[in-house]
C-alpha cells in the first residue's frame, strides 16, 4: 500500500511548509461528507499521531489514519495550474464516481 | 475536479464549504488583492500575471465600462468619462475636495457626498469605487475557483466614518461582504508580523504614486493603536518622475516637447528611477519625433541630488506626527516601508538616518498592505486555528458619548478602546413627567459639548410620565468592526426604544483629531473646572425647580415671614447659579438646604399625617 506526492506536488509542499514556518509534513484523509460520499482532507501536520501510517516521498512525510488508508491507497497527489486557478489534486484510482464538481467521490 | 488547498490541521472544509477570503487594497493610484494559500499569503495576478490593477475607471457611451490599464489610455482621449483617483472623493462633499478646479471631470455636488456626471449618467464615487472592486473580486474568485467568503478592505489610518462608510457601500456594491475594514498602516505591521513584536511605538512610511502617508502605531497587548497620522496628500513617486524629466528636458537641451514626446520622456524617467534603485548609473538614450536626440547618463548621486528636496518634504509630516504623539524618533522601535517609491535607496536612507535605525524593506512595498489584509481576511474567514487568534487590532481614536444637561459631555466609549465594543449607560429623566428625552451624540475629548464634534441627535419619545429621576433610560453605543456606531436610547419598563445609525455626512481630517486630541489635553484643567461650576448649576436647578413646586403644593405650611426668607434664598441662590463660580454656587446651596430645611420637614410630617390618617395604630406595620 502507498500514497505518492507528484514531483510538482512536493515540490510545492515542501516551499509551503518553509514558509509556514513549521510542519512535520503532509496530512492527506477522507471524511465522509460531501455530496457523493467522501470528501478528501488535506492539511499541514504539526505531529505525528501513534496511529498514522508515514509514507515518506521526495522526502517529505505523508501521513494518512488508518481508516482512510484503503480509499486512497494508490494514489499520487499532484499539483496542478487551470487559468488563474492553481491547486492540488488526488489521483486516486478507487474512485468510481464523482459529484459534478469533483469534491466528493464514491469508491 | 476542483483544485484543493493545504489547510491549518483540523480545519479542512467540507466540499462547497470552502472559506475563501482575500485582501484587497483599494488605493488611490492603484488596487491590489491577495489572498492566503496552502498557508502562504500571497498576491494574485491577473491573466497577464501582473498584480496591480490602476484604480482607473472608464465609462464608454455603449454601456461598456473598462477598468484599470484599458480604461488608463483612455485618459488622454476622454478624460471627462475616465475617473482615476476616486478615493479622493470618497465620503467627501465637493467643497472638501481640493483642487476641483484643475480636474477634468464634471462634478455634481449633493448632499453628503459630491457626483461626477459621464457619459452613463451621474455616479458617485462609490459606485466608481465598485467597479474597481468588482474587478478585483472576479480576479480572485477566478484565482481561487469559488466564491469569496468575504474580504479584508484597507482605508487609511486618517479615514473618517463617512469616508469607511463610503468604501463598505462600494465593496457592498461589487458584491463582496466586507469581514472588516483595516487601517492601512495595520495591514502593513501585519504583514511583517509585527502584531508578534515586543510592544511599543511603530512608524510606517507610506510613499505612493501621488500621496505620503506617515503614521505612528503603538502595539500593546497584541492590539494596533494608530496613535498619530500625518502626510502630503500631493507628494509621491509621480513627483519623482516629473523631476527626473526636468532634469532631462535641461541637460539634452530640449524646450517645450510635443504631448507624444512629454509622455515618452516621462516613461523613460519612470524607467531610469526604477533602475537606479539596483544600478550605479543608468544611460538614458532616446530620439524624439521631434528629431531631437537624448543621450545622458545619469549617476544615482545625481538623482539623489535633484529629487533631495522631495525627500526632504517627508521629514517635516514626521517630525509633526512624533510630536502630536509626544515621541522622540529613537521612541520609535521600527519603521515599516510602504509604497513603491520607498524602494529609492535615498529615501530609505533619510527615513533610516531621521530615525536612526535601518527600515524593514523585505516585503515588497507595493503589495505589503494587501498582503497584510489577506492575512487578517484569513483568521476572519476562520482559517487558522484557535491558538493562533490574534486580538483585534483597531481601535477608537476619539471618546464617544452624550450631552448631559448642562452642555456637558458624558463619555460614553472613551477613546483607545478596542473595536467592536458595546457599552451601556443608564440615564434618568430631569423633570416630573417627563415623556420624551432628546439625545445628542458627541465624539471628543473635551469635557463641554460646544468643544466636541456633533455626530447625531435623535429623540426618544413614550417615556411614561414619572417623577423626576425615576424612569430609567438605558443608552447603548455600539461599534461595529469598522468603527461605525449605532446609539439605542431604551426605556426599561415599557421597552420603547429609539435607535440611530451615525453616518456623518463629513467626517474628521486625520490633523482635526489630532487637534482635538491635544486640546483635550492641554484644557484638561479648565474642562473640569467648567464641568464642576455646570454640575453645580444644574444641581441648582434641580433644588429651585423642586421647591417651588412644593412651595405652590404646601405654601401654606410657611408663615409669611418663613415664606419671605425662603423665597429670598431661591433668589440668592439663583443669582449664584447664574454666576460662573462654582464654589459660590456650592456655598449657597447648602445655605439654601439649611434654610429650606424646616420646610422639607414640615412637608414630611404632613405627609405622613395623610398617610396615617383615617388608619388605627395596630394597622401601621413599622
Amino acid at each position: 500500500m502507498a500514497v505518492t506526492l507528484s514531483d510538482k506536488a512536493a515540490k510545492h509542499i515542501g516551499n509551503f511548509i518553509d514558509r509556514r514556518g513549521k510542519g512535520v509534513g503532509i496530512r492527506l484523509g477522507v471524511r465522509t461528507s460531501g455530496c457523493s460520499g467522501m470528501a478528501y482532507k488535506l492539511e499541514f501536520a504539526d505531529e505525528v499521531l501513534p496511529e498514522d501510517v508515514v509514507f515518506e516521498s521526495h522526502g517529505l512525510k505523508v501521513l494518512i489514519d488508518p481508516k482512510s488508508l484503503p480509499y486512497m491507497d494508490g494514489t499520487e497527489l499532484d499539483f496542478v495550474r487551470e487559468g488563474l486557478n492553481e491547486g492540488f489534486k488526488f489521483n486516486n484510482p478507487n474512485v468510481k464516481g464523482e459529484c459534478g464538481c469533483g469534491e466528493s467521490f464514491t469508491v | 475536479m476542483a483544485l484543493l488547498q493545504i489547510s491549518e490541521p483540523g480545519l479542512s472544509t467540507a466540499p462547497h464549504q470552502h472559506r475563501l477570503a482575500a485582501g484587497i487594497d483599494l488605493g488611490t493610484t492603484n488596487s491590489l488583492v491577495a489572498t492566503v494559500r496552502n498557508g502562504v499569503p500571497l498576491c494574485l495576478q491577473d491573466e497577464e500575471g501582473r498584480i496591480l490593477l490602476p484604480s482607473v475607471v472608464h465609462y464608454l457611451p455603449d454601456g461598456q465600462v473598462a477598468v484599470g490599464r484599458k480604461a488608463q489610455v483612455a485618459q488622454a482621449v476622454d478624460p471627462r468619462n475616465t475617473i482615476v483617483s476616486v478615493k479622493r472623493f470618497m465620503g467627501r462633499g465637493l467643497k472638501d475636495v481640493a483642487h476641483v478646479e484643475t480636474m477634468p471631470y464634471d462634478f455634481v455636488d449633493a448632499e453628503g457626498m459630491v457626483r461626477l456626471r459621464t457619459v452613463q449618467g451621474v455616479k458617485s464615487p462609490v459606485e466608481v469605487s465598485a467597479e474597481v472592486l468588482r474587478d478585483l473580486r472576479i480576479r480572485a474568485e477566478r484565482s481561487l475557483g469559488g466564491e469569496l467568503t468575504g474580504a479584508v478592505i484597507t482605508v487609511p489610518a486618517y479615514f473618517d466614518d463617512a469616508q469607511r462608510q463610503a468604501t463598505k457601500d462600494a465593496a457592498r456594491l461589487a458584491g463582496i461582504n466586507v469581514l472588516r475594514l483595516l487601517n492601512e498602516p495595520t495591514a502593513a505591521a501585519i504583514a511583517y508580523g509585527l502584531e508578534n513584536a515586543s510592544e511599543g511605538v511603530y512608524a510606517v512610511y507610506d510613499l505612493g504614486g501621488g500621496t505620503f502617508d506617515l503614521s505612528i502605531l503603538r502595539l500593546s497587548r497584541g492590539v494596533f493603536e494608530v496613535v498619530a497620522t500625518s502626510g502630503d496628500a500631493s507628494l509621491g513617486g509621480d513627483d519623482f518622475d516629473h523631476r527626473l524629466f526636468c532634469w532631462i528636458l535641461d541637460n539634452a537641451g530640449i524646450s517645450l516637447p510635443s504631448d507624444r514626446d512629454a509622455r515618452r520622456l516621462l516613461m523613460k524617467a519612470r524607467e531610469v528611477k526604477e533602475r537606479l534603485t539596483s544600478d550605479d548609473s543608468v544611460p538614458i538614450r532616446l530620439t524624439l519625433d521631434s528629431g531631437d536626440e537624448v543621450d545622458l547618463t545619469l549617476d544615482r548621486s545625481v538623482f539623489a541630488d535633484i529629487t533631495a528636496t522631495l525627500v526632504a518634504k517627508t521629514l517635516k509630516p514626521m517630525k509633526k506626527a512624533l510630536r502630536d504623539a509626544g515621541l522622540e524618533p529613537e521612541d520609535v522601535k521600527g519603521v515599516v516601508m510602504v509604497g513603491g517609491a520607498t524602494r529609492m535607496p535615498h529615501v530609505q536612507k533619510t527615513v533610516g538616518d531621521f530615525f536612526g535605525q535601518t527600515p524593514l524593506t523585505n516585503l515588497d512595498p507595493d503589495t505589503v498592505v494587501a498582503i497584510g489584509a489577506a492575512m487578517q481576511a484569513n483568521i476572519l474567514a476562520g482559517n487558522r486555528a484557535a491558538e493562533d487568534e490574534w486580538l483585534l487590532l483597531d481601535v477608537i481614536p476619539l471618546s464617544l458619548g452624550v450631552e448631559t444637561m448642562g452642555g456637558l459631555a458624558e463619555k460614553i466609549i472613551p477613546r483607545n478602546s478596542t473595536i467592536p465594543t458595546a457599552r451601556a449607560q443608564d440615564f434618568t429623566t430631569f423633570k416630573d413627567g417627563q415623556t420624551a428625552m432628546a439625545f445628542h451624540v458627541l465624539q471628543g475629548e473635551r469635557e463641554l459639548v460646544s468643544a466636541c464634534r456633533s455626530l447625531a441627535r435623535f429623540e426618544l419619545r413614550g417615556i411614561p410620565p414619572m417623577v423626576a429621576g425615576a424612569a430609567r433610560i438605558r443608552v447603548t453605543f455600539q461599534v461595529d468592526a469598522d468603527g461605525l456606531l449605532s446609539v439605542t436610547a431604551r426605556e426599561q419598563t415599557t421597552g420603547t426604544e429609539a435607535t440611530v445609525q451615525v453616518k456623518p455626512a463629513y467626517g474628521l481630517a486625520d490633523d482635526e483629531i489630532t487637534e482635538m486630541l491635544k486640546s483635550g489635553f492641554e484644557h484638561a484643567r479648565d474642562d473640569m473646572e467648567l464641568r464642576g461650576l455646570k454640575e453645580q448649576q444644574v444641581e441648582a436647578e434641580r433644588v429651585i425647580e423642586a421647591t417651588e413646586k412644593a412651595l405652590l403644593a404646601d405654601g401654606n405650611l410657611l408663615s409669611d415671614a418663613e415664606r419671605a426668607d425662603l423665597d429670598a434664598a431661591i433668589a440668592a441662590l439663583k443669582s449664584a447659579a447664574a454666576g460662573e463660580d462654582a464654589r459660590a454656587i456650592k456655598i449657597q446651596l447648602e445655605s439654601f438646604n439649611r434654610a429650606s430645611n424646616e420646610f422639607a420637614s414640615r412637608r414630611m410630617d404632613k405627609s405622613i399625617r395623610q398617610a396615617l390618617a383615617g388608619h388605627k395604630i395596630d394597622e401601621i406595620r413599622l
